[in-house]
């Protein structure tokens, strides 16, 4: 369950001398051992029992809000399958957060490598302007002027209108963290592609890109991540429910209508998280996340 | 691929020239046209949807334009009229109270001490244990929003909620009694994750025969974190304390949960202005409060920039 408590055995050579201060140094470590994992068990109580829900309601026979050990049954799923806009809004979801993911990896990539390896002028500057622009605007301070300028463009009620904006606001991070990946790649490499004469788009599919891979991987998690669960631009951009990813359906489902349909809303719940999980982990395992670039400076 | 740049087939000497000024630095031959062609798809993107409605808000904020009747028609010029009236409104000061305390007690404390104490306790361990640790504060981090939002809800519901099965406080509706606590401790559980996998990847950085060197000469934890670690993570704590502020002040999520109530209780900045510009339709108004959160973030900015800054110049 817990890992093996570290530095609880070895190096106290005791002699007799030092009796005293091996018996308090003693308490000290069983003390310090009874904390570690009294903390581990709080975070880990704190941080698991308001999942306990998503892990039992679904396979209950009567749902209930209360987290408890489930009668199993797979009916429940039967409703979800019934209901119109379920597994539509899934597929939406789907669709916005594919177009967000491949648009925010182009561009970023080439963005990136573009500025890490050619010194354009204002160049710190404005990655540094973009990224506060993006973590200020994004969202709710610019809901207003988003909703009209999509509407000038005709992108109300459109999901291509969703990608774009979604894209704009998170394209300065995407290229601030990957530029970082991109400084701590070698350029011998590209030298040498380039003495063999391939062009600057050759050089960057064939040998940047791969040299980069993991660092591409994690803006494309993240992109897809945040667009899987964002909740505030689709729900102010797209009108017809038809068109809705799961996000704004799901916030439909509790909010309209007396009576909150447990039995949908569990199941829902669970089919519309198990993708990011997945994705997480299949991309952990396979990339670990590398977290040191980006962030530091 | 289908948005791969306009490829501007430049003139051979143009790129030689962007070459030769500095041909140490630019390994694949990009040459600034081209380079600067690389950059434009992004900057596109930015400019249209970012850039372009962060200046509107700033135009919109000086003008009565309201969602419906006369003035949605023909929005005036009104000033600086609804800054002042903002800087007036007894809802703008409430809300910018509740947000300083739900970034401060979420994000500042809560989040970053958190992250950083499981990061910190963690650190020299492997296994079983700390994958389950890690894996469930990550699972809190990446799951949707919507989801998370009705998971909170059913653990904090009044008869049936789970923690008041297990605190034994049968009928307590935390979100009416306790709301912005809820929201704080919500978001503390929302967004520790990204504090505990940054301040772990600063404390692989801390060399560890340094930490042994400081306890070998009786230094306590509570010293070695303060002589030894601190100094070497500075840069990272400042990193993350700007961005977990903003996010946490831009935050809409809260919304979710409580829509803001009960009354104007947990009426943060994001929510506040919702309800002012599309809730109750006056645009001008709420653009005027966006622009004044703009500036309060940039204030948050400039303030981490320079401490950042400061960290180089006595060193």
């Amino acid at each position: 369950m817990n890992a093996p408590p570290a530095e609880t055995s070895g190096e106290t050579g005791e002699r007799p001398g030092d009796r005293h201060a091996a018996g308090l140094d003693g308490a000290r470590r069983l003390l310090g051992t009874v904390g570690f994992y009294t903390f581990c068990s709080l975070v880990l109580a704190f941080f698991s029992v308001p999942l306990l829900w998503l892990a039992s309601a679904p396979f209950d026979d009567t749902p209930s809000i209360t987290a408890s050990l489930p009668s199993f049954t797979l009916d429940n799923f039967e409703t979800l399958l019934d209901n119109r806009y379920a597994l539509r809004s899934l597929g939406n979801s789907t669709i916005l957060a594919a177009g967000t993911g491949a648009l925010v990896v182009v561009c970023s990539a080439l963005a990136a490598y573009a500025l890490s390896r050619v010194r354009l002028p204002g160049r710190d500057a404005l990655l540094y302007v973009l990224l506060l622009l993006s973590s200020i605007v994004t969202g709710t301070a610019a809901m207003v002027p988003l909703f009209n300028l999509a509407y000038e463009l005709d992108l109300i009620d459109s999901q291509l209108g969703v990608i774009l904006v979604l894209s704009g606001g998170l394209l300065p991070s995407a290229v601030f963290i990957l530029k970082d990946f991109m400084d701590g790649t070698p350029r011998s490499y590209e030298e040498s592609a380039q003495v063999f004469g391939a062009s600057p788009l050759q050089v960057m599919r064939h040998v940047v890109v791969p040299l980069v891979r993991p660092g591409l991987a994690t803006i494309a998690v993240w992109s897809v991540a945040q667009v899987w669960g964002n909740f505030l631009i689709p729900f102010l951009l797209l009108r017809s429910p038809e068109k809705s990813p799961a996000a704004v359906v799901m916030y439909t489902f509790y909010t309209e209508g007396g009576q909150p349909d447990l039995a949908l809303i569990s199941t829902f719940s669970l089919l519309y998280s198990v993708p990011v999980v997945l994705m997480f982990l299949l991309v952990s395992s396979r990339y670990g996340f590398r977290f040191h670039g980006g962030i530091k400076r | 691929m289908a948005t791969s740049p306009p490829d501007p087939t430049l003139p051979a000497g143009e790129e030689r020239a962007g070459r030769g000024e500095r041909p140490e630095r630019d390994a694949a031959g990009l040459g600034r046209a081209r380079a600067a062609a690389f950059v434009v798809p992004a900057l596109l993107l930015i400019a249209a949807f970012l850039v372009f409605p962060a200046l509107w808000t700033i135009y919109l904020g000086l003008t009565d334009y309201r969602l419906t009747g006369l003035a949605a028609v023909d929005p005036q010029v009104v000033g600086l009229d609804n800054f002042e009236r903002a800087l007036d409104d007894d809802g703008f000061t409430n809300s910018l109270g509740l947000t300083l305390q739900f970034v401060v007690g979420s994000a500042v404390i809560g989040q970053a001490g958190l992250g950083f104490a499981i990061a910190w306790v963690l650190r020299n361990r492997r296994g079983f244990g700390r994958r389950l640790i890690e894996a469930m504060v990550l699972l809190a981090w990446i799951l949707p929003s919507s989801v998370i939002a009705f998971l909170w809800i059913a653990l904090l519901d009044r008869d049936d909620g789970t923690l008041n099965a297990l605190l034994s406080t049968p009928g307590t509706a935390w979100l009416l009694e306790h709301p912005m606590l809820s929201i704080v401790v919500f978001n503390i559980w929302r967004g520790t994750a990204f504090s505990m996998m940054l301040y772990a990847a600063a404390l692989g950085n801390v060399p560890p025969s340094h930490l042994e060197t400081a306890r070998l000469a009786g230094a306590s934890s509570p010293q070695q974190l303060r002589d030894v670690v601190f100094p070497r993570i500075r840069g990272h704590v400042l990193t993350n304390l700007l961005l977990i502020s903003l996010w946490t002040f831009n935050d809409f999520t809260p919304f979710l949960l409580t829509g803001g109530g009960p009354e104007d209780r947990t009426e943060i900045m994001p929510v506040f202005i919702y309800r002012t510009a599309l809730f109750g339709g006056e645009l001008g108004f709420g653009a005027a409060i966006s622009v004044l959160m703009l500036l309060i973030n940039l204030v948050i900015a400039v303030v981490y920039v320079r401490l950042l800054r400061r960290r180089k110049d006595p060193a």
